[in-house]
């Protein structure tokens, strides 16, 4: 419970006070009750370029958070932050603190080893990117780097992670074929399936509907809706409706801030802050 | 102009077939006379003198120790550079160190030659006992030098050209640098890897300089690369220069020695494609 009054405390003085909402600083009827990460006054540089600017975000236990705004906004990069992708880029540096919880570590820290923070937090990126390996081993490459090698653990997780990628009937009689083989919908499934077979605590999901068509973006969406039962997943996405139909919570940013955090239903009915209101109901981004 | 394009396709394309028509023609003659059997299976290479004998074993073992000396180097050492230069090495390491290995393109094969036989082999008599002052050793490595170049320049392009996004999509799931690049790079770059191989193979086969200096020019049936050994190309080029008279069994033996070293040629390129075809994994 601490936690939680912590968190609401913060979010009821954030720094910068003007530009973030009433519905914000309105604690007890936006902020999540279990957390399972937690966002405190990040800021974030390429190079010389700072892209975030204090960011301050729960991220609720087993609900879908939103990251919604324009294009340069930095929700991608803020969520690149949670699995420090970052990292693989020389000069990109970070300030503040991204904490998982329980245990709260700060996973930016420098100390922290990025490689650990990739086993816990897995990601799924806009286009399909599955490896050019076969559908059965791009599932088990994550299980595979993890010393999972016995033949008859990685079938069971393999077939475990497709079926709950809604992929299994699909591909269960050629799973030693390509993965280049599948359509784009298919790889992207493919891909999430890769991203749940090592469990990760937090899954991140950058704009994985942006290259598929709208069927194949409807059963992505009712993937992630069902995924939601067991695993925390944070969604970053261009479209309004995705964000209203799939999120819990909601997180509206603009040139590298945090505008708006709120419950995904309140803030498209009745949203705090002007800006929320000029972007989701289209007037400009 | 496209008359002109068409022409210059069409140069290259008719230069190919007669090297290949003359290499052939002048190898039928040859063959005509000396049996292919005899001329596979004969150990012994002495077609001026008094008693000839027309066996190709001597200078075909001589070739493939060096090159197979040469690749054992340059194989895994390239594709150790190569992994280094693609996935480990920042920018500024890259534009350094590739440059400078491509410049070993530039260094003409004589300097290679002279360098092996006058420097390489007195400072290897030092600590390989037996080691004769023309020998297949010391040649075969400064052969692997001579690839390396090819080897690394080509490997690290098509590891690059493996997309960025499988790059992250393997860092996001955890892998280690070392992990990414075994096992999503090298797999991606395969069909590459592969080409680079066999290039480096085809140069290695059928490099002349540096071998008729520093391995001796003398055919030599032998098992053992401490001694000297005149390769394929060693004995066309000492053959070439040489007055012998045009159309005799001795002058045919260059080709005949040629086609033998086209036809190896082939084959790695043959294996190549079919190794790439069943391991190739398209992104």
């Amino acid at each position: 419970m601490t936690d939680i009054a912590a968190t609401a405390s913060e979010f009821a003085a954030p720094e910068e006070a003007a530009t973030v909402s009433a519905h914000t600083a309105d604690a007890s009827i936006s902020i999540p009750h279990a957390l399972r990460a937690e966002v405190r006054n990040l800021s974030f540089w390429y190079k010389e370029f700072q892209a975030l600017k204090g960011i301050q975000l729960p991220i609720a236990d087993r609900k879908v958070t939103a990251l919604i705004g324009a294009s340069g906004c930095g929700k991608s990069t803020l969520l690149r932050c949670f699995n420090r992708m970052h990292d693989l880029y020389a000069g990109n540096r970070y300030d503040g603190e991204i904490v998982l919880k329980p245990e709260g570590e700060n996973i930016v820290s420098r100390s922290v080893d990025p490689i650990l923070v990739r086993m816990r937090v897995g990601m799924v990126f806009q286009k399909p990117n599955p490896f050019p390996k076969s559908i059965y081993e791009n599932v088990a490459a994550g299980l595979r780097i993890r010393g999972i090698n016995k033949r008859s653990a990685l079938d069971e997780r393999v077939e475990q992670v497709l079926r709950q990628a809604a992929l299994w009937n699909e591909v269960k009689d050629r799973l030693d074929s390509s993965a280049y083989d599948l359509s784009g919908g298919q790889q992207q499934r493919l891909c999430i399936a890769r991203t749940l077979a090592p469990e990760p605590e937090l899954i991140l999901l950058d704009e994985p509907t942006s290259a598929l068509d709208p069927i194949a973006t409807a059963v992505i969406e009712e993937l992630v809706d069902e995924l939601r039962k067991n695993v925390t997943i944070i969604i970053v996405t261009h479209s309004m409706q995705q964000a209203a139909r799939i999120s819990d919570y909601c997180a509206f940013m603009h040139l590298g801030q945090l505008i708006e955090f709120g419950e995904t239903e309140q803030m498209f009915t009745n949203p705090g802050n002007v800006k929320t209101q000029d972007y989701i109901t289209g007037r400009f981004g | 102009m496209s008359v002109l394009l068409f022409l210059a396709a069409a140069l290259s394309v008719v230069v190919t077939t007669s090297i290949v028509y003359i290499l052939v023609s002048e190898s039928w003659s040859f063959f005509a006379t000396i049996p292919l059997w005899t001329f596979l299976t004969d150990t012994q290479w002495t077609p001026v003198f008094a008693e000839p004998r027309y066996g190709i074993l001597p200078l075909l073992t001589a070739t493939l120790w060096s090159a197979g000396i040469a690749l054992v180097i340059a194989i895994p050492l390239g594709t150790i550079l190569a992994v280094y230069l693609s996935e480990y090495a920042r920018p500024a390491v890259r534009e350094t160190i590739k440059p400078m290995l491509e410049l070993l393109v530039a260094v003409p094969t004589v300097v290679y030659g002279y360098f092996a036989l006058l420097f390489l082999t007195p400072l290897f008599k030092q600590f390989v006992p037996g080691l004769a002052g023309f020998n297949l050793l010391v040649p075969g490595i400064v052969l692997g030098i001579m690839t390396l170049p090819y080897i690394v320049s080509i490997s690290e392009d098509a590891m690059r050209a493996v997309p960025g996004a499988l790059r992250e999509g393997a860092y996001a799931l955890g892998m280690t640098r070392f992990q990414t690049a075994m096992r999503v790079i090298i797999p991606g770059a395969f069909s590459g890897i592969t080409a680079a191989y066999v290039l480096g193979m085809s140069r290695a086969v059928g490099e002349t300089m540096i071998l008729a200096i520093a391995a001796g020019q003398n055919p030599n049936l032998t098992s053992d690369p401490r001694e000297g050994a005149a390769t394929i190309t060693a004995y066309i080029v000492q053959m070439s220069m040489g007055d012998l008279p045009h159309g005799s069994l001795a002058y045919q033996t260059i080709f005949a020695a040629g086609l033998t070293l086209f036809v190896m040629t082939l084959v790695f390129n043959i294996i190549g494609f079919f190794l790439r075809r069943r391991f190739r994994e398209v992104y």
